[in-house]
């Protein structure tokens, strides 16, 4: 049976995490590639990398840290923000990982969708999607509006219409980033994540508001999510991915326990 | 030398870091002459079946990946490199290699999972395979092993003699083949962490022998 899959997910800016990563016994790791090896051997199903380097000149700093990862670690990455063209996807492909997430660009140019699909694949291209609640309108008839640029440009597109869209694009999956519930710790948007998940062919993410166990649990049962994107519960080491996997395989949960 | 086969078809440098990482070293080509010369081959590939055999055709490789099977040299076939050593593929309705009878067939998304919802096409992620013979390219994995995944055509061998190991994704397809000196997973050894390693690793000092 196909498992659900655990994706940590870390923020790097200028080839390192933005945050230096603090382990019980306050270990600081501040180099992408040790973190990467870190979640590994912890089991992690794949990991996200989101690249927020906003100079370009810093871009190739980024493609090093993406080599260095895969010649490291052998299980899927992706890599995403500020991939605007086919030149971005095909460096960052070649440099190793095996997927690369679209988002504020796809909104502005949606063709990028579907060239990045045929030059490398539908596999390649993840839609990253962050989504905003709000007061349910004839523009956004879900009640789900996208936005870019971090959450602070609502864009008046309704979240389930551009999932549909960015499917027959031809979007091999998709990264769903619930504003309202990001950084809250106090569980995924569940209703967003189903509302999505089964309108949708392709696998969903769900992202933002994990705080415990019991909130992957949800959002991959009740969510009918795929997968489920992990930051700060794990990076500071108050769960390991392992504590992770354990509650999700006693809730039942098809998952990866040996690696 | 080991020769990773070039056919145009997908990223192939992920195959060259796992190989190099267990301290093999191996050559990317595309010219039939070195895959002729090569010791163990390497048969990778992301892609559409139609233009896989098109590109193999034009370079020449599948009259040299036909040779090396012939001679009993060691070839590994991974995703695409699983489907296209059949006689032919749905996708596209491409003829392919024959190098083991059977066909390849798309997933049908009015399938079913276990909990009875239509399944998603690609299947994309990780999965078990039941291990059903042993082999020597896969020996020492056990079936709670998972392996990672991403293809929405399967393998159907005509000879059940062929299949090595099985998966369940609405049905049961042969996630694992072999025959003679030809082995191939469906699934992403070089992606699949500890135990995509033990195969790739076991390849490698593989003579070609079934036992």
């Amino acid at each position: 049976m196909l498992s659900k899959r655990i994706i940590p997910c870390l923020d790097v800016r200028d080839g390192k995490l933005t945050k230096g990563i603090k382990f019980k016994g306050n270990v600081d790791i501040g180099d992408p590639v040790e973190m990467a090896k870190f979640y590994y051997d912890q089991g992690a199903d794949e990991l996200v990398f989101y690249d927020i380097t906003a100079s370009s000149d810093h871009r190739n700093i980024m493609l090093e840290v993406v080599e260095k990862v895969a010649g490291t670690i052998f299980i899927p990455f992706s890599v995403g923000g500020g991939i605007r063209n086919l030149e971005d996807m095909r460096a960052v492909l070649l440099a190793g990982a095996e997927k690369i997430s679209v988002n504020s660009a796809a909104v502005k140019t949606p063709e990028i969708i579907s060239q990045g699909a045929n030059a490398f694949g539908n596999q390649c291209v993840v839609l990253g999607m962050d989504v905003l609640k709000v007061p349910v309108s004839a523009t956004i008839p879900s009640g789900y509006e996208v936005v870019i640029h971090g959450g602070r440009k609502p864009m008046g597109l309704d979240a389930l219409a551009w999932a549909k869209r960015g499917q027959e694009l031809g979007a091999g999956e998709i990264c769903l980033n619930s504003i309202d519930a990001d950084g809250t710790k106090e569980g995924y948007e569940l209703e967003l994540t189903s509302l999505i998940s089964r309108a949708v062919e392709i696998p969903v993410i769900a992202s933002g508001g994990a705080g415990r166990p019991e909130h992957l649990a949800e959002v991959l049962t009740k969510g009918s999510a795929d997968a489920a994107l992990i930051a700060s519960m794990t990076h500071y080491g108050e769960y390991t991915v392992k504590q992770i996997k354990d509650h999700l395989h006693g809730a039942g949960i098809a998952i990866r326990r040996f690696w | 030398m080991l020769a990773i086969v070039d056919y145009k078809a997908g990223n192939l440098t992920s195959v060259e870091r796992a190989v190099r990482h267990l301290g093999a070293s191996c050559r990317i080509t595309d010219d039939p002459g070195e895959v002729d010369r090569a010791e163990r081959i390497i048969f990778p590939g992301v892609g559409a079946a139609a233009a896989s055999m098109e590109n193999l055709h034009r370079l020449g490789l599948d009259k040299a990946l036909g040779r090396a099977v012939h001679q009993g040299k060691p070839v590994l076939g991974i995703c695409v490199g699983c489907q296209i050593i059949f006689e032919h593929s749905e996708e596209g309705q491409t003829p392919c290699l024959g190098l083991i009878p059977g066909k390849v067939k798309r997933f049908d998304s009015s399938l079913l999972t276990k909990e009875q919802k239509p399944i998603k096409v690609p299947h994309m992620g990780w999965n078990q395979v039941t291990w059903r013979k042993s082999h020597p390219v896969f020996k020492g994995l056990q079936n709670q092993d998972q392996f990672y995944f991403v293809h929405s055509y399967y393998p159907v061998p005509q000879d059940p003699e062929h299949v090595l190991g099985t998966t369940e994704y609405g049905l049961t397809f042969a996630s694992a083949v072999a025959k003679g000196s030809l082995a191939a997973v469906q699934f992403h050894a070089e992606k699949s962490g500890r135990a995509g390693l033990v195969i790739l690793s076991n390849f490698l000092s593989w003579d070609g022998k079934e036992v």
